[in-house]
């Protein structure tokens, strides 16, 4: 189902060496956000994990700084930052997921689920929504039987 | 949806808690049921930047934790498969460590 490109959502995250500064960090979100607003996307947000170790080297780091940017745009401004990332040298990492219709799923089955224990609950002849202190505490330890562990809560 | 509530017959006896006496005789070697992490948890968002939650799947080898040892069921399995093949590229978990 090819409808628009345009309601789409993408992740980015890019890992850049430790030892670059906040201003080469800011310039390179700039760059970016230039490339993907002279397309017709938007950067919806921008979160800097800071320096974190690195599962293994990459060349020769071992640390390095994340980068995460969530963009709205087509697939076209996605390539246009993927090859503009691949050929900047300053990130030696970086990774481009699209999270819209994943993120559609898990609404969904999060309200079916919701929607589900509230049938059943008012089948009980009960209020639809918990009520507070109802229910098998979740601090009881049930060691040698933890098939409904957190079942309930 | 019946995940991780009861998979292969063996021992799934009453609603209540505990197996009976019966029961835990004719299996002798007394094995703890698994549950899917995910399921119990009610966790339907596995996510790769999450590394708390992929890194126990992900054993010091670097492999992932098969479905067999995990217990997770199916769907979280292939979901936390990708979520971890993701958390690799970006360099959250490893590909190997020796």
């Amino acid at each position: 189902m090819a409808t628009a490109t345009a309601a789409r959502q993408y992740e980015l995250v890019y890992i850049v060496p430790p030892e670059t500064t906040e201003q080469q960090v800011t310039e390179l979100h700039e760059q970016l956000d230039g490339i993907v607003s002279r397309m017709h996307g938007t950067i919806e947000k921008t979160e800097n994990w800071g320096r974190k170790k690195l599962a293994y080297d990459i060349g020769h780091h071992k640390e390095g700084v994340y980068v995460l940017e969530v963009i709205n745009g087509s697939g076209d401004v996605m390539k246009e930052v993927d090859r503009r990332l691949r050929v900047i040298d300053l990130v030696i990492r970086h990774m481009i997921v699209r999270i819209d219709e994943e993120r559609k799923v898990v609404e969904r089955t999060r309200s079916k689920r919701q929607s589900e224990s509230e049938r059943r609950r008012v089948k009980r002849g009960l209020p639809p929504q918990r009520q507070p202190g109802e229910g098998r505490g979740t601090d009881r330890d049930d060691l040698d039987d933890d098939r409904f562990e957190g079942m309930e809560s | 949806m019946a995940f991780g509530q009861k998979r292969s017959g063996g021992r799934g006896k009453g609603d209540k808690k505990g197996g009976d006496k019966a029961q835990g005789q004719r299996r002798t070697l007394f094995r703890r049921r698994k549950v899917c992490k995910f399921c119990a948890d009610k966790i339907d968002d596995i996510n790769y930047k999450d590394v708390k939650l992929i890194g126990p799947f992900v054993p010091e080898r670097g492999k992932i934790l098969p479905r067999r040892i995990s217990g997770t069921c199916a769907m979280h399995q292939r979901k936390l498969q990708t979520a971890i093949k993701r958390a690799r590229q970006i360099a959250l978990v490893p590909y190997v460590t020796d």
